[in-house]
């Protein structure tokens, strides 16, 4: 048997493939920014030195890390309804993804707070300032610039795990996929163009991180300079 | 509806089936990952490039999308092949573009004088690579390939997409039955927990031992 291929047959349903591009996109924003905040909460909380601050914020990232994200949604979706709570497919979504993702970024961020050396800490403490500026600028804002590259792609993990939501019907852009092929039976044409859209807000998404790196940390092009020099140093001692 | 001893029977082989996908994948896509990986570190220009482009695009589509291509894709090509090796396909094209990645990062983190070395040895390009980079970029690549294998097993789940039953499906219908959400995916997910948790523990325990020398430098 032969088949041959006929994208004209979805080109008919450009609204809804918009329209679940749009979602995506609005999903992925949503997760990204709250995702961010809860990343930073979770990284704070898991290095308190109140064990009843830290320990829950550890499971909270093992439990969401070592698991599937779409168990995780099974369970907030079928779960919520069965209790008599009935949100909509986006809702539980952009929950069950800010929840995934802040365990991920969590840990990223953990690893930036780690790397702040104890000297620069208490250089900012010799100077004055008070507490929750040593947060932001001498802790938080350069742990961020640390891992800025492990972070973003997290992010961009977590743009092409929207399309797990489709299974809970949410009509982003897989979803908008499915509805199209069961009504057009062209499976392969519709997924090969959500395929290339998805390929497509990728890359976007990358030049849209590094664009913004180079315009939040002014200082990076110095300090990899700085490090390009370090690198080079402990090459020649290993070798 | 109770949740019986059948049910419970039910998870576990798709629990069964969930660890020989996830085995599958990584075996596929260790084969792909590794020729992905020579190709994308190759010595001519072209080679290299068109193996860039190729898992730049791999990696910008999302996992379900890949396997549901894999699943119509063979069917389109005429052949009618089970769940399990449309499974497998879509996940062997995920896990060979991201193995690749972790790989060339390893095997580029070996100092570039032990190429030179070898050189004056002198070994061929291969035996180069075979036998001086490779036994030293494993121990390197070691614990993020643990933490790769954490991911596989977990966006196996996916492959209910294309029919096929393992531990995220089998529980979906268990709970179309019985409708014990909290219970079903409850059980689920701890099943999932008890693969890879021990997994990131020991990517961790691998990546704190590689670093021993660095952390008491600091």
């Amino acid at each position: 048997m032969s088949y041959g291929f006929d994208f004209s047959s979805v080109l008919p349903f450009w609204p809804d493939l918009l329209s679940g591009l749009y979602l995506t996109v609005v999903m992925t924003v949503f997760a990204t920014v709250f995702g961010l905040v809860a990343g930073i909460a979770v990284a704070t909380a898991r290095r308190s030195r109140v064990k009843s601050v830290s320990l829950p914020a550890g499971i909270y990232v093992e439990t969401l890390r070592n698991t599937p994200f779409i168990v995780q949604l099974f369970f907030l979706y079928f779960g919520l309804a069965s209790i008599g709570i009935h949100l909509s497919a986006v809702v539980i979504s952009i929950i069950a993804m800010v929840l995934n993702v802040g365990a991920y970024t969590g840990e990223i961020i953990r690893a930036g707070l780690d790397s702040i050396p104890a000297g620069q800490l208490e250089a900012a403490e010799c100077l004055g300032l008070s507490s929750t500026k040593i947060f932001f600028y001498v802790s938080l804002i350069p742990a961020i610039e640390n891992v800025y590259p492990a972070l973003t792609s997290q992010f961009v993990l977590m743009m092409l795990m929207t399309s797990v939501t489709s299974q809970i019907s949410t009509e982003e852009l897989s979803g908008a996929a499915y509805n199209i092929q069961s009504t057009t039976f062209r499976a392969m044409e519709v997924y090969i163009t959500i395929a290339v859209i998805y390929v497509l807000i990728a890359f976007a998404l990358k030049l849209l991180f590094v664009g913004l790196g180079r315009l939040l940390f002014r200082r990076k092009r110095a300090l990899r300079n700085l490090s390009r020099v370090r690198l080079a140093g402990t090459q020649a001692v290993a070798g | 509806m109770r949740f019986t001893y059948v049910h419970l029977l039910f998870i576990l082989h798709g629990f069964a089936w969930t660890i020989g996908l996830s085995a599958l994948s990584f075996a596929l896509g260790g084969i792909g990952g590794l020729i992905l990986m020579l190709l994308r570190t190759s010595r001519v220009a072209s080679v290299r490039w068109v193996a860039a482009v190729f898992m730049q695009i791999i990696q910008g589509i999302p996992v379900l999308i890949l396997l549901v291509l894999s699943y119509y894709g063979l069917g389109f090509a005429g052949l009618d092949v089970p769940p399990l090796v449309a499974a497998g396909i879509g996940m062997m094209l995920y896990a060979s573009v991201y193995l690749a990645d972790i790989w060339r990062g390893s095997m580029e983190s070996i100092p570039k004088t032990q190429w030179e070395a070898a050189e004056c040895l002198p070994l061929s390009r291969w035996q180069t690579i075979r036998l001086v980079v490779i036994p030293q970029a494993v121990r390197i690549s070691l614990p993020s390939t643990v933490g790769f294998l954490v991911q596989i097993l977990k966006s196996t789940s996916l492959a209910s997409v294309v029919g096929f039953i393992e531990l995220t499906r089998s529980g979906q219908l268990v709970n179309n039955s019985i409708i014990k959400p909290f219970l079903v995916f409850l059980l689920v997910g701890l099943l999932y927990f008890a693969l890879c948790y021990p997994l990131s523990i020991y990517s961790q325990y691998l990546e704190r031992r590689l670093h021993v020398g660095r952390r008491q430098t600091q």
